[in-house]
């Protein structure tokens, strides 16, 4: 497949009073037309803060390193100039935040604010035009009565209800690429299922090519192609959607496949969450990240890095223990499968 | 809506009468009265003059009588002007008051707002760091101590503007800036907080990532909700200065409202007391009742209930 996003050697730091926080610390990673690309990681992983730099939207104080480099279609987009950014935004790549409670303007109708969207990028439509369009989006994402809706402003929508108008947003001018931040996490699970559908159905229409990020592994299997798992600023394990179920690579993966609740799961048997928390960035460890938490560390996990091993087809894993001359003792998971 | 408005009215008429009470009661604690003076009057010539005013009468007929008076619309007679009253006093002073307030309120948003929205996108430059410092300068030196110093350097010293008197544009000026020094000071920080805090919601995000260009997303989804509490301080600010400040309009001369006030309380004028303030409550009263009802215009999610 061939890709419409290249990261290559991603690096974000953020300049604080506390000192440099090294938030991204060396990410790559490739996105092909048509696929849906998850990307999973807990709080404070650097899976918002790569999908905030696509689009220069990082706060000021974010700082993308030298060598760093994000490619759209061919095209370097670190480094490229305000007006040429604000023509991809919305236009050929565009983003769905987490929170849609907070993610519409409360004064405006929302349906000035997804038209807004359609006549920044054409300045030949009218605006009856653009209103005729974005009725036809509320009707595709599924918001009743669109005619009513346009002009309701956000507070009188639900949750839910407000993410379809940031979809429909989103999707007004058929962009080659949809960043969707946690759209998710903020609604309930039925809801969450509905808008997957939803994302589902339009990226088989379009061919939207999407980025999902999620720190929730049941939803990456439902949607995605493929998967990234973040850790640290890093990419620790990448591998097609049904591999990284059945191989999961990376003990932090496996740790991740272990905190997810189970409809047919014994009730005696719980759920195993991962004892620690995530490193602290201004001052990342030298070696793996997950070492402290990782169950089966050794000596050389804390003072090193490891690269990545290929384990199967478009399947890596950062990890030490996949390593050639890994010991194979009982504190292996992975060599007594290989 | 209705309903929330007509109760909004009725506790306006509760407060208006508090508001009577209490200056009422403060003005008769204090001692002396209209007709005490240096010059010595005799005895039955000042029973004479109480009696003719009702002074002599028992304080709660006294209010009840000029209670009675302004429902009628009748402020009551000066007790230092004789032949005035105070209705004429309101009348006279008033306009003038106005139209430099006017003139004040138009300057004061002409610069603070521009000045608040600069300091906000140039954070922690150059620029927002000599605005601000102006701005706090303008809210802690009082106007008066300002009002002198304009006086002191453009009349004396530069000779340019006149010191008193509204007889010319040009007399405008130091009043205007005068007056309205404290409050471009406080909105201007007013309207950069506020739309420094605007600026960092998620919906300004959502903005920029539709491809607006800073200005756009300044103007089209910053400004508005950055405004309201801009609007809040609004209201107040213009009765303030309508009104008429009490000590600039006494500095420049000008016979406003506020000139009147200041000699109506070192004389105990009580009626002239009473009914500016009065007059000052109510419009102070009204002008907020009317930024309550501009919110709703502003902002949907604001429904009086």
């Amino acid at each position: 497949m061939e890709p419409i996003l290249n990261i290559d050697n991603l690096k974000v730091s953020f300049m604080t009073s506390n000192g440099e926080v090294q938030a991204v610390r060396g990410v790559s990673l490739s996105v092909g037309k048509g696929e849906i690309l998850g990307i999973v990681g807990e709080s404070g992983s650097g899976k918002s803060v790569t999908s905030m730099s696509i689009l220069h939207l990082l706060a000021d104080t974010a700082r993308i390193k030298e060598g760093s480099s994000i490619r759209f279609d061919g095209e370097e987009l670190i480094g490229a100039p305000k007006k040429r950014m604000r023509e991809i935004r919305g236009e050929k790549i565009s983003m769905i935040f987490q929170d849609p409670m907070s993610s519409l303007n409360p004064l405006i109708p929302v349906g000035k604010q997804v038209a807004e969207m359609l006549l920044e990028h054409h300045k030949d439509i009218s605006k009856d035009e653009a209103k005729k369009a974005v009725l036809e989006l509320f009707a595709k994402v599924r918001i009743p009565e669109p005619e009513k809706r346009y002009k309701c402003c956000p507070h009188e929508f639900s949750g839910g209800m407000r993410q379809r108008v940031m979809i429909a947003m989103a999707l007004a001018n058929k962009p080659e690429l949809l960043i969707a931040d946690e759209p998710t996490t903020a609604l309930d699970v039925t809801i969450q299922d509905q808008i997957l559908q939803q994302l589902r159905e339009l990226e088989k229409e379009y061919g939207t090519s999407i980025i999902f990020i999620t720190h929730d592994l049941g939803v990456v299997a439902e949607l995605c192609d493929r998967v990234i798992v973040m850790y640290g600023g890093l990419v620790m394990e990448e591998a097609p959607i049904d591999e990284i179920f059945e191989h999961p690579s990376h003990p932090y993966t496996m740790g991740l496949l272990n905190s997810i609740p189970d409809m047919e799961q014994d009730k005696a048997v719980r759920l195993k969450p991962i004892p620690g928390s995530p490193p602290d960035m201004t001052n990342p460890p030298a070696g793996c990240p997950f070492a402290p938490r990782c169950p089966y560390a050794r000596k050389i996990c804390g003072a090193e890095l490891p690269e990545f091993t290929q384990v199967g087809e478009g399947h890596s894993s950062r990890c030490f223990l996949l390593y050639p001359d890994a010991p194979a003792d009982d504190n292996n998971p992975f060599r007594r499968e290989v | 809506m209705i309903r929330y408005f007509a109760k909004r009215l009725g506790m306006m008429l509760v407060a208006l009468f508090l508001i009577m009470l209490l200056t009422f009661c403060i003005m008769h604690a204090v001692p002396g009265g209209p007709f005490t003076s240096d010059r010595n009057m005799t005895e039955e010539v000042e029973a004479a003059l109480n009696a003719k005013y009702h002074l002599d009468r028992p304080l709660p007929e006294q209010f009840y009588e000029y209670v009675t008076g302004v429902l009628r619309g009748d402020l009551g007679p000066s007790y230092k002007y004789p032949g005035k009253e105070v209705n004429e006093f309101v009348v006279n002073g008033f306009p003038v008051s106005a139209r430099l307030g006017f003139i004040t309120i138009l300057f004061v948003l002409l610069a603070a707002i521009p000045m608040g929205i600069l300091a906000a996108v140039k954070n922690g430059k150059w620029q927002d760091m000599v605005l601000m410092a102006i701005a706090t300068i303008g809210v802690t030196i009082p106007s008066f101590v300002i009002a002198s110093v304009l006086i002191y350097v453009f009349s004396f010293k530069l000779n340019v503007l006149p010191t008193y008197g509204l007889d010319t544009w040009k007399g405008y000026i130091l009043p205007v800036v005068a007056l309205g020094g404290y409050s471009i000071s406080y909105m201007a920080r007013l309207m950069r907080s506020s739309l420094l805090e605007v600026m960092g919601q998620d919906y300004i995000r959502t903005a920029r990532a539709k491809g607006l260009s800073e200005l756009k997303v300044i103007l089209k989804h910053g400004m508005r909700n950055a405004l309201i509490p801009v609007i809040t301080v609004l209201g107040p600010t213009i009765a303030n200065l309508l009104t008429g400040s009490f000590v600039i309009e006494k500095i420049f001369a000008i016979p406003g409202l506020g000139g009147y006030f200041v000699t109506s309380v070192s004389q105990r004028d009580y009626t002239t007391i009473m009914g500016v303030t009065i007059f000052y409550a109510s419009f102070l009263m009204a002008m907020i009742f009317l930024v309550d009802i501009f919110y709703c215009l502003i902002d949907p999610r604001i429904k009086y209930e």
